[in-house]
């Protein structure tokens, strides 16, 4: 925590311990503004439906957690999002303007960023590249407040792996380090609101911990989350509230501690 | 000391001729990297750049007018390829492959057109280059300046290309986008202005490559092809999207042929072996010598399995009630054709061409649409075929119809060999391979004065007395072509067909389920040259000669539209676009010079109109929308 940068953001937060730091934001946020809001989302890989008729939203400083088991459609929700899937219908709007059929250029350009689960790491671009390839302007938020905004070196700072190897072809990089360089190259676009994929699977325990600090540090810059996961341990430590999926549907809605203490829900629909 | 002084001046030769081939063939590869579209018309751009830069000097004036003269023509060429990736590319980036294959080649027949248009059709040779007319004594032999020059151009175009690809935010992008373009669209790139962007400077490439062979080479309206086989030889043996690798393979190719011209005749063990004539092969032979060997290229690296891997495609309908009704009617209407028609013989002539078309294009479909094997050298089993025969017939006298059965086996012997070696591969590689044989036998059809004619063929091959009658003929015709069509059916129909459909959905899966996937291509691979073989045996007693042209890359393309044109996912499809093809043809250049750009114009506006062909569309219209593709 004490490597990353300067807090620019307009929310002080309580910082001691990650978790109290989680719990410390009220249930719901009632009063924070919306920034994404899904309804009735659908989506299809070429004739076979995925998604039907989800309805989340992410409020401005939240982690929102969407969980679900395997192949429950968390991914598809995040790629649809970002109109990544082959077919989708429904209603989807970020920071008050439509997106519901814009090109995935068009929705990062406007402040949403995507990290997918398989990383997609540019393997033949530098570290330094592949963070180039990221790089959008600076923004402000609608009220005037400048928005988190990214360099590379501060996202050494963030992530001191990284730092250490600018050069370094992507191809040749373990996978925690291209885990933390996808999240990273993310950033560069200075979003308001980041789709992260995952970013606990198939990595070590020590990046898994890294990840859950860097998902508090952005949060305390004012940068809000969607995270897709399974595991719950690390989605507990990180989340305000909890979507969970099951067969491309929304079956539960609810802060995260209520859905931590909901054991019927978890054996429901969540592998624990 | 004189035979070094000779062999040092072909190589620098080569080595000047590398420096244009290099610059077609590395912005073709940038093209490919990030658009994946395999660009046609890219000889096409080069070609234009010579008739531009000739223009230009004209125009600005002869001596001083040469350098910027060869700058218009590179922007220009740029600008041309701009306005083709916006108005005609960007709108079928979603469209399957292989028709935005089909929309190049229809582009490579329109700007050929529009060439002849505007430059007519005599060869235009330019003026030398102001202060590098004379020559420079290497050896004690004079070297012209201006080749030293090209020699030179090379390497500076491959160094500034670096600098761009690897100092530059766009350069950064263009690599990212080379390995996955999908995820720097969600970074926020508009992929729309780069693909712009790299398709205008790979044209301007192939526009300068063009514009700096203005004092050696004059411009003719045969460079487009000649130029693209060249390239894509280029880029594959380099590495597809490897720009060094392309210009490695370039110089290879090059002194290769440098070397061939220099060892001109030698006698080997009593044999004299023409080297010289071996520059025309000597390309396809690197090239298909290194897709056996390393099929990724000298400098290029393994490909992942394509990310974007297309829509599925739906099984193949057995035919309904309606269907068949059709068929029938079709057949009827065909048997009756020369009683309806004996007013005006024309017709039957032109039936018998449609039919040898359908026979060809449903050959080429067999292994493009259920097997997935896309060759681009398929007129090789024709023109076999058509060899075959009038080679058959004049040597032993048999008769016509044994020579008609014979003819065929010789293209299935052919198709045996190049089938061994091309179902090792897949996708574009596949393709460059058949492309590379078919370009060595046309070659050796081309030289071979003694036994093929050369390049004036083979006359004479005429039928029997009792054929003679156009009307019989057509009978003939049309009862092997039915027959060759209904027996390529059932083959689809069979076990057989449904292992190769199998082999062509998931090499993977199939062989778990004990399919050997190469013997089962391989075999389909053999059936499609025999019956393109019997085409080409029909074609050459339906014309009386035959010429090196039946297996010239420009057939194969002709092939590849035709199948293209009617719709790869359905039986019907090269039927459909056989009969649309060779009608269009014989109409269109009746009724105009400009018959390439009508027929391309046509075409692509097929293309636009119905990605799924024409009797996909036609199919869709009878049967209803199914599953509907992406709405993206
Ligand atoms: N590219 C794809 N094509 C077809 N089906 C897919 C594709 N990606 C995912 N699916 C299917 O969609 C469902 C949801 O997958 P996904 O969104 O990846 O789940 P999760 O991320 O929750 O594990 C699964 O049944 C999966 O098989
Ligand atoms: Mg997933």
């Amino acid at each position: 925590m004490s490597a990353a940068g300067p807090s620019q953001g307009a929310r002080p937060l309580p910082r001691e311990g990650a978790s109290e730091a989680a719990r410390a934001v009220p249930a719901g946020t009632g009063h924070a503004e919306v920034l994404l809001d899904v309804h009735a989302l659908s989506a299809w890989y070429g004739a076979a439906q995925i998604l039907f008729d989800v309805d989340l939203a992410v409020r401005r400083g939240e982690v929102v957690a969407l969980m679900g088991r395997n192949g429950a459609g968390k991914s598809t929700t995040l790629k649809a999002i970002m109109g990544m899937v082959d077919r989708r219908r429904g209603t989807l709007a970020f920071m008050g303007s439509d997106i519901s059929t814009a090109e995935p250029h068009q929705v990062a350009q406007a402040g949403l960023g995507f990290v997918p689960e398989d990383r997609r790491i540019f393997t033949d671009l530098t570290v330094a590249e592949n963070l180039e390839v990221g790089r959008q302007p600076p923004r402000r938020w609608s009220d005037g407040s400048e928005a988190s905004t990214w360099t590379p070196e501060r996202l050494y700072r963030l992530f001191p792996n990284l730092g250490g190897m600018p050069d370094r072809p992507g191809g040749r990089m373990s996978g925690g380090e291209q885990q933390m360089l996808t999240v990273a190259r993310t950033l560069m676009g200075n979003p308001y609101l980041v789709l992260l994929d995952e970013p606990s699977e198939g990595v070590a325990p020590v990046i898994v911990e890294q990840m859950a600090h860097m998902i508090l540090e952005l949060k305390g810059q004012g940068v809000s989350i969607l995270l897709s996961e399974q595991n719950m341990h690390f989605a507990e430590l990180v989340s305000d509230r909890a979507y969970v999926l099951e067969k491309g549907q929304i079956r539960y809605t609810g802060t995260m501690a209520d859905l931590a203490a909901d054991d019927e829900v978890r054996r429901a629909y969540l592998s624990l | 000391m004189d035979a070094l002084a000779s062999f040092v001046a072909q190589l620098l030769n080569g080595l000047a001729g590398a420096s244009s081939l290099f610059l077609v063939a590395a912005g073709l590869s940038l093209i490919f990297g990030v658009t994946r579209i395999v660009n046609f018309a890219h000889g096409s751009f080069y070609m234009v750049g010579i008739y531009v830069a000739y223009s230009a000097v004209a125009w600005i004036g002869e001596g001083p007018g040469y350098w910027p003269a060869l700058l218009v023509a590179a922007v220009a060429v740029g600008i041309v390829g701009a306005l083709v990736e916006i108005l005609l590319l960007r709108r079928i980036y979603h469209a399957p492959e292989l028709f935005q294959l089909l929309a190049t080649f229809a582009l490579v027949l329109v700007i050929k057109d529009a060439a002849l248009w505007l430059w007519g059709p005599e060869e235009l040779l330019g003026p030398r280059a102001p202060g590098l007319r004379g020559s420079v004594a290497i050896l004690g032999r004079q070297f012209p300046a201006y080749d030293l020059f090209l020699i030179v151009v090379g390497p500076l175009v491959l160094g500034l290309l670096w600098l761009l690809l690897t100092r530059t935010r766009f350069g950064t992008l263009v690599r990212a986008a080379t390995q996955d373009r999908e995820m720097v669209g969600a970074l926020g790139v508009n992929q729309a202005w780069l693909f712009t962007a790299v398709f205008a400077l790979g044209a301007m490439l192939a526009g300068l490559g063009g514009a700096l062979q203005l004092p050696r080479e004059p411009a003719t309206l045969e460079l487009d092809l000649h130029t693209i086989g060249a390239a894509f030889v280029v880029v594959v043996v380099g590495g597809m999207g490897s720009i060094p690798g392309a210009y490695v393979a370039a110089l290879l190719i090059a002194e290769l042929k440098a070397i061939c011209i220099w060892l001109g005749v030698v006698e080997i063990a009593g044999v004299a072996i023409s080297f010289s004539k071996l520059t025309l092969v000597v390309e396809f032979v690197v090239m298909a010598v290194v897709l056996v060997v390393r099929p990724w290229g000298l400098l290029g690296r393994p490909q992942a399995a394509p990310r974007q891997g297309g829509a599925i495609e739906a099984p193949l309908r057995a035919p309904d009630s309606l269907a068949k009704a059709a068929t029938a009617a079709l057949v009827l209407a065909l048997v009756a054709l020369p009683a309806i028609s004996s007013q005006s013989p024309y017709v039957v002539v032109l039936a018998v061409d449609i039919l040898i078309a359908v026979l060809f294009a449903t050959s080429l479909h067999f292994i493009m649409g259920p097997a997935g094997m896309h060759s681009f050298g398929h007129a090789a089993y024709f023109g076999l075929g058509a060899y075959g025969a009038a080679i058959l017939l004049k040597a032993t006298g048999a008769p016509m119809l044994a020579v008609l059965a014979a003819a065929p086996l010789v293209a299935a012997a052919g198709a045996v060999v190049v089938g061994w070696f091309s179902v090792r591969l897949s996708g574009v590689y596949l393709a460059m391979l058949t492309l590379a044989f078919a370009q060595i036998a046309w070659a050796i059809v081309y030289q071979w004065d003694a036994f093929t004619g050369g390049s004036n063929g083979l006359t004479g091959v005429w039928p029997p007395e009792w054929l003679a009658d156009k009307r019989a003929y057509y009978a003939l015709t049309l009862a092997l072509v039915l027959a060759g069509v209904f027996v390529l059916r059932r083959i689809l129909h069979a076990p057989f067909g449904y292992a190769m459909r199998a082999a062509r959905d998931s090499v993977l899966r199939a062989d778990a389920i004990g399919i050997d996937v190469k013997r089962v291509q391989w075999v389909a691979f053999v059936i499609a040259g025999l019956f393109a073989g019997l085409a080409g045996a029909l074609f050459a007693f339906s014309k009386g000669s035959i010429s090196p042209e039946s297996l010239h890359v420009g057939k194969s393309v002709d092939g590849l539209v035709m199948v293209l044109l009617g719709g790869i996912q359905t039986l019907a499809g090269p039927v459909v676009g056989a009969a649309l093809f060779t009608w269009l043809h014989d109409t269109v250049a009746r009724s105009t010079e400009y018959w390439r750009a009508m027929l391309g114009g046509i075409i692509l506006i097929l293309v636009l109109l119905f990605p799924q062909g024409v009797a996909g569309f036609a199919r869709q219209v009878v049967y209803g929308r199914r599953d509907a593709r992406s709405e993206r």
